[in-house]
């Protein structure tokens, strides 16, 4: 993956260049999530990565999942872990009790994950290269999915709803006082 | 666009999000990095979705958004109860199983 194959004719350069440039911001943020001192700042932190994510779905062509993950993630979740933090009381500012007293043991441990995932995600795809989507093709994914949803997927769809609903009694349930 | 960019991107921030899951004690904090988790998996289904020209990926991964989504909201109610019972949120201090 070095320049020169970067500017072989069949790989689409400019799509390069914004995946990495976004894959930059996106792993330094994720690295600011597990390294910050400041709770707030870690839930911050968080919408860069999922921000960078929905740009990924875009660059992949998925902007039915790029839109779900917006509004689920960064309107939904990241004011539901706001909540979470602020009803936890969390230490407004720098928090030095935030790791456990064995964290290092987590570096070889992720070190080590990485380099099998990464040798086993190379040694699948080796060069493989994708190649750009007609438009036609991107502007029927959100019919194709809602077809899926509707036929195929219809009766995992429907139990999917009602984990959902569960979900919803579950935490109401939790969380209420009595 | 390389089908190996996308896997490797999602690689890394798998790994980072189980260092996050191993290194921190305040359950929100692990919560957090559960989620950079599953969203590394959702960028793997997209990526195949994209390199297989089928749609199947991405209803995995609305799936897996869903399940994400309620999985948050029970876990935070879940912390919000441990944080009434104990003040306390750090994971360590939940030791009563221990035998």
């Amino acid at each position: 993956m070095s320049a020169v194959a970067l500017l072989a004719a069949d790989v689409n350069v400019a799509q390069n260049v914004g995946f990495y440039i976004i894959a930059a911001m996106m792993i330094w943020g994720a690295l600011r999530v597990v390294t910050t001192k400041n709770v707030v700042h870690a839930a911050l932190w968080l919408v860069v990565v999922l921000g960078g994510i929905a740009a990924q779905y875009i660059l992949a062509a998925a902007e039915f999942v790029a839109v779900s993950q917006v509004m689920v993630y960064i309107g939904a979740v990241m004011v539901l872990f706001l909540f979470g933090i602020m009803l936890t009381r969390a230490t407004v500012g720098a928090d030095t009790d935030l790791n456990n007293t064995g964290w290092f043991i987590g570096v070889p441990v992720a070190l080590l994950l990485l380099g099998v995932l990464a040798y086993v995600s190379l040694d699948a795809v080796e060069d493989t290269v994708i190649v750009d989507q007609d438009e036609a093709r991107i502007a029927s994914t959100t019919t194709a999915i809602s077809d899926a949803y509707l036929g195929e997927y219809l009766v995992p769809f429907l139990a999917l709803s009602f984990v959902l609903l569960a979900a919803a009694i579950g935490a109401i349930v939790l969380a209420r006082k009595d | 666009m390389y089908a190996a960019n996308f896997l490797l991107l999602s690689a890394v921030l798998f790994s980072i999000g189980v260092f996050g899951v191993i290194a921190r004690k305040n359950a929100v904090m692990v919560l957090m990095s559960i989620e950079l988790i599953l969203n590394s998996v959702n960028l793997n289904l997209i990526a195949f979705s994209l390199m297989n020209d089928d749609v199947d990926g991405n209803v995995f991964a609305l799936f897996v958004i869903a399940v994400a989504a309620a999985e948050v909201g029970v876990g935070l109610a879940m912390v919000l109860m441990i944080y009434r019972n104990r003040r306390s949120i750090a994971l360590d201090e939940l030791s009563e199983m221990k035998g």
